[in-house]
């Protein structure tokens, strides 16, 4: 079974990505270009981002269009602490932490109560809030944002160091990608996807649908606002231009077209957006007006995104029954009409 | 605080909820009557807004050039409903927003591209450029102009959603659009036509703005966000709903920037109530929306009570 699913495109692809990922600071030193480290930190770091996302969206169902939010608290947890000469990482750790899941708590519970066009709109509006903030906090910069000049120390380990962020970035992202391919399965998962096609018949079963969509909430907050610390460490700055819809609407971009609900998709996706942007920069600096339509066709053709398209191709032992196992997963990862 | 300046501030709120009504009233009736999310609708404006000030350079008629933004937007809107949106009705609203992102990315970099990055300045009109006399202060007659201009829309809107054949196949689409389709109208002309007029007011909106702001790429998106709430609080679908809605958010962000500061100088130091003041000020809009989502999730003036 397991050799099986090893032999299956959607799932060697990407474990061989991740293996690539795995060498890029040996490759990148011996080829003397660390631009390329900072390049697929940024990557590594977007799909940590990329993953919060996809447990309320992929797995919950939550079109939440405010992460950014959780994406820019994350960074002023390095920020703010930084600017008082702190740079001790635990304390960056636990401010971005507590903060996230606080504030994930606080809107969750206000956002859950609607459902729909309602939900992703103040999602939306209590991330503007957020931006509203600190671009109004003068004293930490504000508009033009706060330089960090002590990155998260734990101990000997300094994030300010580019290989060391890799390192932990990288590990971090293995860890989230495992452990969320779990969740999937896991009872939890199991109920929060259920909710997702017929909350009320998961109601019925007597699970209380709300209790476990405000934990994926504020779980995908947590981890989201983690994944802004190390952006933060790795740009030694914080801006709120973190927190601008257009970052909650990029994040969205990356799980759809890396693949929504699935495991490896938030992986996939962040490589190809990041990836596509750096290509597509070095043609034009228009290079946006090519990006825009593609995300239209991307959401004109359907959303099975990137691992919809490895789960379709045949894999590498022959016969394997694709049409099944993607007919399956469509009714695994497919939510009904309203 | 002076009865003048209250009173200059009391016409700027209702100047600019005006302005978010001539957005929302088509954005209102495409939410809720085709249940889709456009955030293109700030596009729309940013091209009328252009599509104004390219009129105005040429002809140097500001009448005309108001004509050719609703007519450019018009088309506009009715293309984008062809190409794209009517492709994505019986989709979820996840599609929606990702399209219209995609959009939004690209009208952006198009403006960038065809008008370069530095904003366009758009003259008012000789005939509106005077000031008006009210109770011994002046205030800008294109300011009024504005206002009445938003009112007269209101009117129209109400006339035609509520007095003719077509308002009622509108109505009657909101609440059943399988049994409107059956009795023989043809439902999607119909959406694709009050995406048009949606797109039409949206350009229109963006030119009347155009002289009192700036016109540059991504001018769109804050004001297309602030009509989102707008949208959410009077209640989705719903026209007079939109009105008292973008005329309460008008009001409140208005008055919120020019009087918090003041106030709160009263209550805390002044380096507090800085800091503090235009951050509650910008803020204040979204707490509005969040708390009336948190009591009444279907909005304050929900199109079908139930």
């Amino acid at each position: 079974m397991i050799n099986a699913n090893l032999a299956r495109p959607g799932t060697w692809v990407p474990i061989s990505l991740l293996a690539g990922l795995a060498l890029v600071p040996f490759v990148a030193t011996a080829a003397g270009q660390p631009f390329w480290i900072a390049f697929f930190t940024r990557i590594v770091i977007y799909a940590i981002a990329a993953s919060a996302l996809n447990l309320a969206l992929g797995y919950g169902g939550l079109v939440s269009f405010g992460h950014a939010l959780f994406l820019g608290l994350g960074g002023y947890a390095v920020a703010l602490p930084s600017f008082y000469e702190v740079g001790n990482g635990w304390l960056h750790l636990a401010l971005c932490v507590g903060a996230g899941a606080a504030v994930a708590l606080v809107t969750g519970a206000i956002s859950l109560r609607t459902a729909g066009i309602a939900f992703i709109m103040i999602t939306l509006a209590f991330a503007q809030m957020g931006y509203f903030v600190f671009v109004s906090l003068k004293n930490f910069g504000g508009d033009d944002g706060l330089p960090i000049a002590h990155t998260s120390r734990f101990g000997p380990l300094d994030l300010g160091s580019p290989l060391a962020l890799y390192g932990v970035s990288f590990a971090l992202l293995v860890l989230v990608t495992w452990w969320l391919a779990r969740l999937r399965l896991a009872p939890f998962g199991m109920a929060l996807r259920g909710a997702q096609q017929n909350a009320r018949r998961i109601n019925a079963i007597g699970l209380p649908v709300l209790r476990y969509q405000l934990a994926a909430y504020v779980v995908s907050g947590m981890l989201c606002a983690v994944a802004g610390m190390l952006l933060a460490n790795l740009n030694a700055f914080a801006s709120p231009s973190t927190l601008t819809w257009a970052v909650s609407g990029e994040l969205i971009v990356m799980v759809v077209l890396g693949g929504i609900g699935t495991v490896f998709g938030p992986l996939l996706g962040a490589l190809a957006f990041l990836g596509l942007e750096e290509v597509l920069k070095g043609f034009s600096e228009h290079w946006m007006v090519v990006f825009g339509p593609l995300i239209v066709l991307m959401a004109l053709v359907g959303k099975r995104g990137i691992a919809g398209l490895l789960d379709v191709m045949p894999g590498l032992t022959g016969q394997e029954g694709w049409i099944g196992q993607a007919r399956n997963d469509k009714i695994l990862s497919g939510s009904q009409p309203k | 605080m002076s009865a003048t300046l209250l009173l200059a501030q009391l016409l700027n709120g209702l100047q600019y909820g005006v302005l978010l009504f001539l957005l929302a009233a088509g954005l209102t009736l495409v939410f809720g009557i085709m249940s889709f999310v456009n955030l293109a609708h700030g596009s729309l404006y940013m091209m009328g807004a252009y599509a104004a000030a390219v009129a105005y350079a040429a002809t140097g008629s500001f009448a005309f050039a108001m004509v050719a933004a609703a007519g450019a937007a018009l088309v506009l809107g009715l293309a984008l409903e062809f190409v794209v949106v009517s492709r994505l009705y019986r989709r979820d609203h996840l599609d929606h927003v990702l399209a219209t992102f995609g959009l939004v990315l690209f009208f952006n970099e198009l403006v960038r591209i065809v008008w370069g990055p530095q904003p366009y300045f758009l003259q008012v009109p000789d005939a509106l450029s005077g000031t008006v006399d009210v109770f011994g202060f002046s205030y800008p007659s294109y300011r009024f102009a504005i206002i009445a201009a938003g009112l007269l829309v209101a009117v129209g809107a109400y006339l035609l959603i509520h007095k003719t054949r077509i308002g009622m196949l509108i109505r009657a689409g909101a609440q059943n659009p399988l049994m409107v389709a059956a009795l023989g109208v043809n439902i999607r002309l119909l959406n694709a036509m009050l995406f048009a007029v949606g797109a039409m007011l949206a350009g229109l909106a963006g030119a009347i703005a155009a002289p009192i702001l700036s016109v540059q790429s991504g001018m769109g998106e804050p004001v297309l966000i602030t009509t989102l709430v707008v949208i959410v609080i009077g209640g989705i679908g719903s026209v007079s709903g939109a009105l008292y809605a973008a005329l309460i958010v008008g009001l409140v962000d208005t008055l919120g920037r020019a009087f918090l500061p003041m106030l709160l100088r009263q209550v805390a130091e002044r380096s507090v109530a800085d800091a503090a003041g235009p951050a509650l000020a910008s803020m204040s809009v979204y707490l509005l929306m969040a708390v009336v989502l948190a009591f009444r999730p279907q909005g304050l003036f929900p199109a079908q009570p139930r």
